[in-house]
């Protein structure tokens, strides 16, 4: 991977692996398959404290690093360790290149390291002149095929059993069968001659234990004890992220870690090394033991407030294992050597810019990493912020720039709206429910790929007065957040909403100054744009005698809820907490505080067998679960579940842009889904997953039509 | 699924400990005393096939001869395990110069320090060398087991695990189950640099 790759040729790359059917239907069975094995792993025990523990734990170790780097190293010396400290890559390839050659070592062995990985250890080495084998099943694999990892738990995950046969063929000079308990076997007698012949091991460490000077290393294979028993020298290279004070610490984390890796219980092996072990083929009856710390950057991330819990990584791989894009396009298309979700951030860190710009924009922002992050780790909102950082030292491309200034200015946005509307009148289908029938010249034909609809003659914020009546002794008031989606392109959601509100005797306020909710400002990188806007948002919603502000946009929520407090802590913290405290999504306002019975439908509009897409913002941004299959029973329609009811739509704002044929194909296994369930109606609740999936059913011809909660519930009476 | 809230009977987590190992693939079993764990070793061993040779050697060795290693039984229980051994002429009972064997040894004896019934895992002080390698290359890694040595989670015996792995030199090792991948098209396979089976004995009485 060359290190100035321009967005147009990975997105070529990206189409190479849309394209590979064998990477598909894996990366497909994988998702679903993970998900139920690291259900199981965890029946029984309360995941979300034991992911506080680790995260707390890592945490407390971060912000004492350097006291624990100096007890390690007291202690390993003491037992007899050469410890060596290496600033950046380069220190380190060229510290373990002399302990090699020191030593006389010419054959080396290796078990699987992705810190090894990170400073291009082998490459080094074999300028020096060293045989370096890799001993991990995957590792080898890669290793044979000149590539690099694409998982960091499964390095050859890309690969099949007959692409791995005929390598094994070309390495062994034999016909080799394509049944991988064969291939295995193949390995096992392979590599054992390596393990006899070779004069020193390197492996890398989960743990490194302040308390007793000990490493610790978590394997399945069973290689990396023969890479520490066999030859006469180990080295370890361990990242300075990997100390923790004590044993205890190390236990709590191995709770977690292969679990949440391959949904198994514990590896096969954990092996815990204090300093020189036992080894009968040296003079002095020891193993000569090496540890090469690395910092390469970790220093800096933990100084940094914003940054420092990346290092809370416990390198499991899950964020991959969960990523919509990552099983779209597998792992070399989804980092630089980390890969998936940390991958994305922590290649700004250790491997540039120009190595991260491209990849930092491949994500859709649906939090499912976050969800299940060993480490607690905010992924989507550290690859926002990678985003922005990039921009802000590289420049801003214009159509971000322009996006950032626009949205500043709430009349200069709205009105290139209504110009928009104007605009696009040409290129209208006349139907009912307008689609745009061509798109505009901005955007190229491969964004085609769902039907985008028209914007609205009419906005909502033009429809308010004429809708709005005032209620009597109101049970609640409340501030409706339109969103701008809903504003300019589906006004009848709310149109639909404001029905029942006006039948459950609520008092709306619609505030004429609210903007953007400032979400895509902050995907795109522009963080200080999405800052103006929160602020102008905080202005224009007056809090006084408002129980609740109600939006039917679940990206909007929880931008507003969770984001804003975010964007503002240094700015108006009281006044964003205040206003985010009173945000709430539609269905859970409708359902659990106005508490709507079963009437709200009549007839004609019941009975139907509905799914529900429950967009990342409502299930994984604010918890909201099952409160929508609720609001569905009481429609007098059936909710019938979906395999995967919460995995993203592909839709992601400005990602579909970006990267259309990715989110199509996201967008194509979830209309899959659908169909799969039989239902007749698919509903959601936000209006930017309406735009995709309905656009794509609209495109692929699907049986089943797409709706809204809000006009599920309220249904227009003459169509 | 097995309640997760471990019973703290002795019966309980040998219990728990035999269902753990048995769900990655180990095989258990339960024998009274030293003399049935020896017994039983033997007859795992009776049934064994012969060795797959991982390195081609020098010397031909008669496929019918069975290397046992028991590297870190005690001076009776090795005496033991040789007195039997001697009605079977074509077992090769040794006790070190394990890297004589590269290419493998049918099978490896052991005691284990610890059992951890949470996760069905062993604990084995494998400091000494000629442990370590009688359980990596072996085919076949019997564990000696004593129930009353059976603890609930790793956490819940941290002290026992820090006085093992404080020591200078230390190699502590946690085995669970036999060694395994899953890097071609995540097929589940048995066996790879490690040993191909694992046979835990479970002792009654120590």
């Amino acid at each position: 991977m060359e290190s100035h790759e321009s967005l147009k040729s990975y997105k070529n790359r990206l189409d190479d692996a849309l394209d590979n059917r064998f990477l598909r239907e894996a990366m497909d069975k994988f998702a679903v398959a993970y998900r139920a094995s690291r259900e199981n792993a965890f029946a029984g025990m309360d995941v979300a404290d034991l992911i506080q523990q680790v995260a707390d734990i890592k945490a407390a170790a971060i912000a004492d690093s350097k006291a624990l780097l100096d007890q390690f190293i007291r202690k390993a010396k003491a037992h007899g360790v050469h410890v060596h400290l290496a600033d950046r890559a380069e220190d380190a390839n060229r510290i373990i290149g002399e302990i090699a050659q020191k030593s006389g070592s010419k054959k080396i062995v290796k078990s699987k390291s992705m810190t090894a990985e990170e400073i291009h250890l082998n490459r080094w080495l074999e300028n020096l002149g060293l045989e370096v084998t890799e001993t991990d099943l995957g590792e080898w694999i890669v290793q044979l095929r000149k590539e690099g990892p694409s998982h960091m738990v499964m390095p050859a995950i890309h690969l099949s059993r007959f692409q791995v046969a005929d390598l094994f063929s070309d390495v062994t000079g034999r016909d080799q069968d394509a049944e991988i308990d064969r291939l295995v076997k193949v390995a096992r007698k392979e590599l054992r001659e390596k393990f006899v012949e070779a004069d020193m091991g390197i492996t890398g460490a989960n743990y490194a234990l302040a308390d007793t000077g000990t490493i610790g290393i978590a394997t399945n294979e069973g290689n990396a004890r023969l890479v520490t028993t066999l030859p006469k020298v180990h080295v370890a290279l361990v990242g300075i992220d990997k100390l923790l004070p004590t044993l205890a610490d190390a236990l709590t984390v191995n709770r977690i870690l292969p679990k949440n890796a391959t949904g198994q219980a514990i590896t096969s092996y954990v092996t815990w090394i204090t300093g020189p072990s036992e080894c009968t083929t040296t003079p002095s009856g020891k193993r000569e033991m090496h540890i090469v710390f690395l910092d390469n950057g970790r220093k800096k991330i933990a100084a940094d407030p914003v940054f420092s819990q990346v290092l809370q990584c416990v390198r499991c791989g899950a964020c991959a294992n969960v990523c919509p894009v990552y099983r779209m396009v597998g792992g070399h298309q989804m980092g630089h050597i980390y890969i998936g979700a940390i991958g994305l951030i922590t290649t700004y860190f250790f491997h540039g810019m120009e190595n991260a710009k491209n990849l930092v924009q491949n994500c859709t922002n649906c939090g499912a990493c976050k969800a299940v992050c060993a480490g607690g780790i905010d992924l989507p909102h550290l690859i926002k912020e990678i985003h922005a950082r990039i921009q802000d030292e590289a420049g801003h491309p214009l159509q971000s720039l322009l996006l950032g200034k626009v949205l500043k200015s709430r009349k200069l946005f709205h009105s290139l709206l209504r110009t928009a509307h104007l605009a696009q009148k040409p290129l209208l289908d006349k139907k009912e429910r307008p689609y745009l029938r061509h798109l505009p010249m901005i955007f190229s034909p491969d964004h085609n790929f769902r039907r985008l609809p028209a914007i609205a003659d009419v906005p909502f914020r033009d429809r308010f007065e004429k809708l709005h009546q005032p209620a009597k002794n109101p049970g609640f008031t409340i501030a409706l957040f339109s969103g701008c989606v809903q504003d300019f392109v589906y006004p009848e959601h709310l149109e639909a909403a404001m029905k029942g509100f006006a039948q459950h005797n609520i008092n709306v306020t619609f505030p004429m100054g609210q903007s953007c909710c400032g979400l895509p400002a902050v995907s795109m990188g522009e963080k200080s744009a999405a800052r103006d806007v929160a602020l102008q948002n905080l202005d224009a919603v007056y809090l006084d005698g408002v129980d609740y502000i109600v939006t039917l946009c679940a990206s909007c929520a929880s931008h507003l809820k969770h984001g804003v407090p975010k964007l503002l802590k240094d700015y108006a913290p009281e006044k964003a907490a205040a206003f985010a405290d009173k945000v709430i999504p539609y269905s859970v306002f409708m359902n659990d505080i106005v508490g709507i019975e079963s009437d709200v439908s009549d007839g004609a509009n019941a009975g139907r067998k509905t799914a529900f897409h429950s967009p990342c913002h409502l299930c994984r941004g604010l918890g909201v679960h099952n409160t929508p299959h609720e609001l569905i029973e009481k429609s007098g329609n059936q909710y019938v579940p979906t395999e995967e009811e919460e995995t993203c739509c592909g839709f992601g704002g400005s990602f579909s842009t970006t990267f259309p044929a990715v989110s199509n194909e996201i967008l194509t296994r979830k209309l899959d889904d659908v169909t799969e369930s039989g239902a007749d109606l698919l509903v959601t609740e936000c209006p930017g997953c309406v735009l995709q999936l309905r656009g794509g059913a609209a495109k692929q011809g699907r049986k089943f039509t797409v709706c809204h909660l809000s006009e599920l519930l309220y249904p227009r009476s003459d169509p | 699924m097995v309640n997760t809230t471990i019973g703290s009977s002795k019966d309980d987590l040998a219990a728990v400990f035999t269902q753990k190992a048995s769900l990655v693939s180990a095989f258990v079993h339960d024998v009274k005393d030293r003399t049935g764990a020896m017994d039983k070793t033997l007859e795992l061993l009776a049934q064994k096939l012969p060795l797959d040779p991982q390195v081609a050697s020098e010397k031909k060795i008669d496929s019918s001869v069975r290397i046992l290693a028991a590297p870190n039984l005690d001076n009776d229980g090795f005496q033991q395990l040789s007195d039997r051994c001697r009605a079977f002429p074509h077992i090769h009972l040794i006790r070190d110069g394990l890297r004589d064997f590269p290419g493998g040894i049918d099978m490896g004896v052991t005691t284990a320090d610890f059992g951890i019934a949470e996760t069905g895992t062993l604990v084995i002080n494998s400091n000494y060398e000629q442990t370590r390698l009688a359980t990596m290359l072996c085919e076949v890694h019997v564990a000696i087991l004593a129930v009353s040595d059976i603890r609930e989670t790793a956490l819940s015996m941290n002290e026992e695990l820090e006085t093992l792995v404080r020591q200078k030199g230390s190699y502590t090792a946690f085995v669970t189950g036999a060694s395994r991948t899953a890097d071609i098209e995540r097929v589940l396979a048995i066996g790879v640099h490690g040993p191909l089976e694992l046979h835990i004995i479970l002792v009654e009485e120590k």
